[in-house]
């Protein structure tokens, strides 16, 4: 199955937890779109299906 | 001067928060972290503004911790939207990243001027207010854009001073008077500032706070510029309060003639 995090194609990811975990050890401050919807932490054990496109975000410096 | 604007100013309240500084202070633009935090207290703010960007695995440090360190609260922003749709994702994204429901909605409509799209902008800001959240839309220094904003339900309207980072000052004080003039929601002063009378002017115009980010964060010691940026802002407020003498054509002596000797 083949999944995409933050634009880059990874294998072995099942969950939108696996997900983060590829990209990040932080928890605080993180947020997750699939697909280009917005998905509440208590949703991220949900399994993924291939082609899915996972962005996981957090704060910047930013105006 | 700064213990008399504190006797007879009330504090800035946008939405259901108060502040007693009227510097709000993005973040862009910084060189590291160290150098962020001691601009953050030296400007005196209570509330700064961030980006929402894919994780970096390799950054060293969130600037979330600096925020925290610094006791400040955090304003995330929706920069680098170009369409309400875009806004709209990103707003909900850093609610739940961050746990608020307040946005600094930026929709831009053209790579070069970074000028915000109106007719984006405003359906973004209908759609926010709707889904609860508090809306703080950097718009151009239009005031019927900005009388449709604060209609919409926005907490605050933000015109620029200027198109962002250009440090041009404010380019049209008569709008910007003009939007202050007819807004019932505190209009703060957004992008474009470029030193500190720039920021001064802007509150005298009847602007209730300054949002500035590059002014500081690329001047070459940001602490100091800061520290400038709090002093303009406390000034031009109590100014503004003060109420300042009309512009006369002629000269019109300090100094009594009565008395004057016969030399």
């Amino acid at each position: 199955m083949k999944i995409e995090v933050n634009g880059e194609a990874r294998e072995g990811i099942a969950t939108i937890t696996d997900a983060v975990a590829a990209v990040t050890g932080a928890r605080r401050g993180i947020a997750v779109a699939l697909n280009g919807e917005v998905v509440p932490r208590s949703e991220w054990d949900r399994p993924l299906a291939d082609g899915d496109a996972v962005e996981v975000l957090t704060a910047t410096q930013g105006g | 001067m700064d213990h008399h604007a504190t006797r007879t100013d009330a504090d800035l309240k946008i939405a259901d928060k108060t502040f007693s500084s009227r510097l709000i202070l993005g973040t862009g633009g910084a060189a590291n972290h160290a150098q962020l935090a001691e601009a953050i207290t030296a400007s005196g703010t209570e509330l700064v503004t961030v980006a929402l960007r894919r994780v970096d695995p390799s950054a060293s440090g969130s600037i979330l911790d600096v925020i925290e360190r610094c006791g400040v609260d955090l304003l995330p922003n929706t920069a680098g939207c170009f369409t309400a749709e875009q806004a709209v994702r990103t707003a909900k994204l850093a609610r739940e990243a961050f746990g608020t429901n307040w946005i600094k909605l930026e929709v831009i409509g053209d790579e070069d001027t970074l000028l915000p799209d109106p007719v984006e902008l405003l359906d973004a800001a209908e759609t926010l207010v709707a889904d609860g959240f508090t809306v703080l839309p950097y718009t151009s220094d239009d005031p019927v854009l900005a009388r449709r904003l604060e209609d919409a339900g926005c907490a605050a309207v933000m015109p620029l001073a200027a198109p962002i980072g250009t440090g041009l000052g404010v380019r049209n004080p008569h709008n910007m008077a003009l939007i202050c003039e007819n807004a019932n929601v505190p209009v703060i002063c957004d992008a474009g500032i470029g030193t500190a009378s720039d920021a001064a002017l802007a509150m005298e115009l009847g602007c209730s706070a300054v949002l500035l980010a590059t002014a500081v964060t690329r001047a070459a010691d940001p602490a100091l510029m800061a520290a400038a940026m709090r002093d303009a802002v406390n000034a031009g407020r109590a100014a503004r309060l003060a109420g300042r003498i009309p512009k006369r054509h002629l000269a019109n002596a300090s100094s009594s003639f009565e008395g004057m000797a016969d030399l």
